[in-house]
């Protein structure tokens, strides 16, 4: 499956947020959003990705 | 003393973390400033995990943290921004930033109180980057925020406080809300004219980061800020037009 993440298109084993997340190596705190909604940390094991679904990972950075 | 969502600040300063030389003059900026506010973001974090060093030693400065929305130019932009900083932040403070505005980075402040209405609704307590627009200062509050930010000057400018006039028509006419003047402060001088109007706080970042030598200009500001706090606290004089002499003119004696 094909998912747009933080902009770059990936082939991806996973089939769900949180298995994203772990295929792609993120494990410290950060913030998911699926097709420009948020989606809580709670929610990722049972939010299903599609093909296509663009997910947008952010995490604490420099701010004014 | 005005609080911030039941919260007393320390020190009247809110520092920024960007724009930095790097992270120990972020600290030692940090330090010297004293500030009791430090504002952060979020961006896409890359494989090598930057954010998660940065969240440890923004946690060890044991400030209170406030995120923003900054770059958010849409109402649904800055809303889901909002929530996605409340998660990893853990907070339900946030620097409502929505920008109208590229040059000048102005608020758009019509969709600035309709996502300020959203977050308060959702349980957010929203810092709002406004202008000194009194009607829209009466709209936030309406939506429900209970901290006012104007814009000194454009961000990163350093041009101190461009209308100093409609500042001060802001203190009057908003007695009991905490104000903080953000973005636009250059020099301890500006931080010190925000303190003297009356403000409760200054918010600052490019003054200090991009100084060449950053943790002296925090030291600066502080005392800045505290000048300012204290001459507010003093009453000052009013200024006149003509002169009145200071040395006593009784009991001069007349030697011409």
């Amino acid at each position: 499956m094909k998912i747009i993440v933080n902009g770059d298109p990936r082939e991806v084993a996973a089939t769900t947020l949180s298995e994203l997340l772990a295929e792609c190596g993120y494990s410290g705190r950060v913030a998911t959003a699926v097709n420009e909604v948020f989606v809580a940390s709670s929610a990722r094991i049972r939010h299903a990705l599609a093909d296509g679904d663009r997910v947008e990972i952010l995490a604490p950075m420099q701010g004014g | 003393m005005r609080s911030f969502y039941g919260s007393q600040l320390a020190n009247p300063l809110m520092l920024g973390t960007a724009q930095y030389p790097s992270p120990a003059i972020l600290e030692a900026a940090f330090r010297d400033s004293k500030a009791a506010i430090a504002t952060v973001s979020l961006r896409r974090e890359g494989a090598g995990g930057a954010g998660q060093s940065f969240w440890q030693m923004i946690r060890d400065l044991e400030v209170h943290i406030l995120p923003n929305t900054a770059g958010c130019h849409t109402v649904k932009e800055a809303v889901t921004t909002a929530h996605m900083a409340r998660e990893v932040f853990d907070t339900p403070w946030i620097k409502l930033e929505l920008i109208g505005h590229t040059d000048s980075l102005q608020p758009d402040v019509f969709q600035l109180v309709e996502a300020a209405r959203i977050l308060t609704e959702d349980g957010f307590e929203v810092f709002p980057y406004t202008t000194e627009d009194l009607i829209v200062g009466e709209r936030l509050l309406g939506a429900g925020c209970e901290v006012l930010m104007p814009w000194g000057a454009p961000i990163g400018s350093g041009r101190g406080l461009a209308n100093e006039y409609a500042l001060r028509a802001m203190r009057s006419e908003f007695p009991d809300t905490p104000l903080v003047v953000d973005a636009g402060i250059g020099l301890p001088s500006h931080a010190a004219h925000a303190m003297e109007l009356g403000f409760d706080a200054v918010l600052l970042n490019t003054a200090v980061a991009r100084a060449g030598d950053p943790a002296a200009m925090a030291r600066a500001m502080a005392q800045a800020v505290e000048a300012g706090r204290l001459a507010c606290q003093a009453d000052p004089i009013e200024p006149r037009d003509m002169a009145t002499p200071s040395t006593p003119v009784i009991g001069k004696a007349f030697l011409s």
